[in-house]
């Protein structure tokens, strides 16, 4: 058996045996896996442990939290602890109440007679319970179906007209020959070198003097004209032959029509890993709605994650939860997409 | 899905009659000015105007936003964010925490990149071997990249708070828990780890990248002359790698300078002014404090741009030098 799993087809060191270097780097990508995807996994664990659960240390990987029984004659359900009565026998009994370090507990199977305990001979009785109050109380308790929508509009909507804007740009600087071409280009493409931060203040005044400070439109319109965008959709758009744009021409397609029956199809995969682009950059945009969204009705998702780290610190459960629904869409995106963005930023150096 | 794709094609229907008009006027060649109009038009109103309203507001004073109102100022932003009276002491200076603002930048980018370039290296060689499950592997390595800073700094605000499970592994160690977070060392510490952890399978992906365009003969040839891992490494490996290494390094610089969003939402810039970082300092100045100080935030964005600039002048000198050396080879 263990010849088995350290053969390997390699043909180098002669041997069918894994090298003492396969063994170290198998070693380090175990402990990548544990420092990478460990601290996202506790998260979520975390998110469906209920607040006192939250508040024991040390803390537990899963989500356990102590049962609690319905006792006749008590409204609330009472928690279960495993202690020594007075025989000195170890019961399962229901605390009713705690003065100091006694704790008067009850049978649930006979509650009438009520049995003195010393704190120090209990133990809690844990079980494995996933909490989704958690996730269903926020909706309720704060306006978060309005952070979720409004990151939702935002990255939909600037996706879209990302995708468009870049690509009919991208169409025009790839497809056809006119003065100043040339120069449009470098322009559009030396805005990569132009850091956003740089342009905090006077984009500031742009968008106030537009009147769109909380508006989630304030955040959209900068947004989609991207050059990154242009750039990719550009190289894939000069290796459509121009021929098939002839040939349409020749049949007296207008040239709005060429370009979305002809050249928007054929770009599809480049526009596809734009698409994927223009939705994580959205999605996890900080800054610059940080700065254009003030009023909370407007937050989307990052905004209202960090408003809430400074006024819920009490309130952990909500927070997780929070933060492992803004997580869930690109996860979801990387779980099913991750060849094409994988590729797309080694070949693009997109991010 | 018809459903969808008719209401699009109605939609794009919709602009047909205009870019038919305007092939009539503009003539077949000027067409491409209408498709790349809406592109130009939104970089211009949000790039390039503010470019040279920021040279505007860098000198100017006053509190109102709009330029016309904001009386002419000379160098004194500049001033009040650079003068000290006594260079070696920071305390002196007439805006300290910009001072150390900037040096905390430094710090951080320089720690940073050799750590950054440390780690995906490693990663990428270990993972351009022979592994099973190499997709799986860098997807691992890879996905924090894609996670917002927002979550990636409370993901780490969990493990690191007082009851969370660095403090448990502590205990069990039987060491008195930390305040990680309230100790300027140690916030620093974490601001440095989270960065890594988050930004990480980026540069381990470019680096992963160049290793496979190195032809496999190259690799043969030192198998036949039976050549010791650690010679190929240096030999062959990082001197062809060199022009991605230098990518990587100038990519992780100008990002570490531009740090912001991780920070702000794990420390928000403390213990006192241990890890504000200069792209927080100009938010808060512009933004954040009561009297928003646009054109100190200004400045202080073109004393960043002018360092920025530097960095991408010396990415253009070393990134020559790295295809001299390749084309040597």
């Amino acid at each position: 058996m263990a010849n088995f799993l350290t053969r390997t087809r390699g043909r180098r060191h002669g041997g069918t045996r894994l090298h003492w270097t396969d063994w170290l780097s198998y070693a380090y990508l175990l402990a990548g896996l544990v420092v990478m995807f460990g601290p996202v996994l506790w998260l979520v664990m975390s998110s469906f442990k209920t607040e006192s659960a939250l508040s024991q240390f040390p803390p537990t990987f899963l989500p356990y939290s102590q049962k609690e029984v319905v006792v006749a004659g008590y409204d609330k359900p009472l928690p279960l602890f495993k202690a020594k009565d007075d025989q000195g026998q170890v019961r399962e009994l229901a605390q009713v109440r705690r003065i100091g370090l006694v704790a008067t507990m009850v049978d649930p199977a006979a509650p009438q007679t009520e049995i003195r305990v010393n704190i120090n001979d209990r133990q809690p009785v844990n079980e494995l319970k996933f909490a989704s109050g958690n996730y269903t109380e926020i909706f309720g308790k704060f306006a978060f179906g309005t952070y979720l929508w409004n990151s939702v509009f935002i990255t939909v909507v600037a996706t879209v007209l990302t995708l468009l804007f870049n690509s009919m740009a991208a169409f025009a600087l790839s497809k056809y020959q006119f003065t100043g071409q040339k120069t449009v280009f470098v322009l559009i493409i030396g805005t990569l070198m132009i850091p956003p931060t740089i342009i905090l203040v006077p984009a500031f005044l742009v968008i106030s003097e537009l009147h769109l400070l909380n508006n989630l439109w304030g955040v959209i319109l900068p947004a989609v004209a991207t050059p990154t965008g242009v750039f990719l959709l550009r190289q894939y758009m000069l290796t459509i032959p121009d021929e098939l744009l002839e040939a349409a021409r020749m049949d007296n397609a207008s040239e709005w029509r060429i370009y979305w029956k002809i050249i928007l199809p054929l770009a599809a995969p480049a526009m596809a890993v734009l698409a994927i682009f223009s939705f994580m950059w959205r999605w996890n945009d900080f800054l610059w709605p940080l700065i254009v969204l003030s009023k909370s009705e407007h937050f989307t998702l990052q905004l209202a994650l960090n408003a809430f780290q400074g006024e819920l610190n009490t309130q952990w459960h909500y927070l997780l939860a929070m933060t492992v629904i803004t997580l869930i869409p690109i996860t979801i995106v990387f779980a099913f997409l991750q060849k094409y963005i994988t590729t797309g930023i080694a070949s693009a150096g997109v991010k | 899905m018809s459903v969808f794709t008719s209401l699009l094609g109605f939609f794009f229907n919709l602009f047909e009659p205009v870019f038919r008009l305007g092939q009539k006027l503009l003539g077949s060649s000027r067409i491409g000015w209408l498709f790349v109009g809406p592109n130009l038009l939104i970089i211009s109103i949000f790039t390039f105007l503010p470019i040279v309203a920021n040279l505007v507001y860098a000198f100017t004073g006053g509190v109102n936003l709009l330029p016309t109102q904001r009386p002419y100022a000379g160098l004194e932003n500049f001033a009040i964010l650079l003068e000290c009276r006594d260079y070696t002491d920071l305390q002196s200076c007439r805006t300290d925490i910009f001072w150390r603002s900037i040096f905390n930048t430094v710090k951080f980018s320089l720690i940073q990149v050799a750590l950054m370039l440390f780690f995906s290296l490693v990663t990428a060689l270990v993972l351009n071997r022979k592994i099973i499950g190499r997709g799986f592997w860098r997807g691992v390595f890879f996905y924090p990249v894609l996670l917002s800073p927002v979550v990636v700094a409370l993901i780490w605000k969990w493990l690191l708070q007082s009851q969370g499970v660095f403090n448990a592994g502590l205990v069990a160690m039987g060491a008195q828990p930390m305040d990680w977070l309230l100790d300027r060392h140690w916030a620093f510490f974490w601001v440095v780890v989270v960065s890594i952890w988050a930004h990480m399978g980026f540069y381990t992906l470019i680096l992963l990248a160049g290793l496979q365009a190195i032809p496999k003969d190259v690799y043969e040839a030192a198998e036949m002359d039976a050549a010791k891992p650690f010679r190929v490494l240096y030999r062959i490996t990082l001197p062809l790698l060199m022009p991605n290494l230098i990518v990587v390094l100038v990519l992780v610089m100008i990002r570490a300078v531009q740090s912001f969003d991780e920070v702000f939402v794990l420390t928000g810039g403390g213990p006192g002014s241990a890890t504000t970082f200069i792209v927080q300092y100009i938010y808060q100045t512009g933004f954040a404090e009561q009297i928003h100080l646009y054109g100190l935030a200004a400045a202080a964005s073109l004393i960043l741009a002018v360092g920025l600039m530097a960095l991408t002048l010396v990415q253009l000198r070393l990134s020559k030098a790295g295809e001299a050396g390749k084309v040597k080879k």
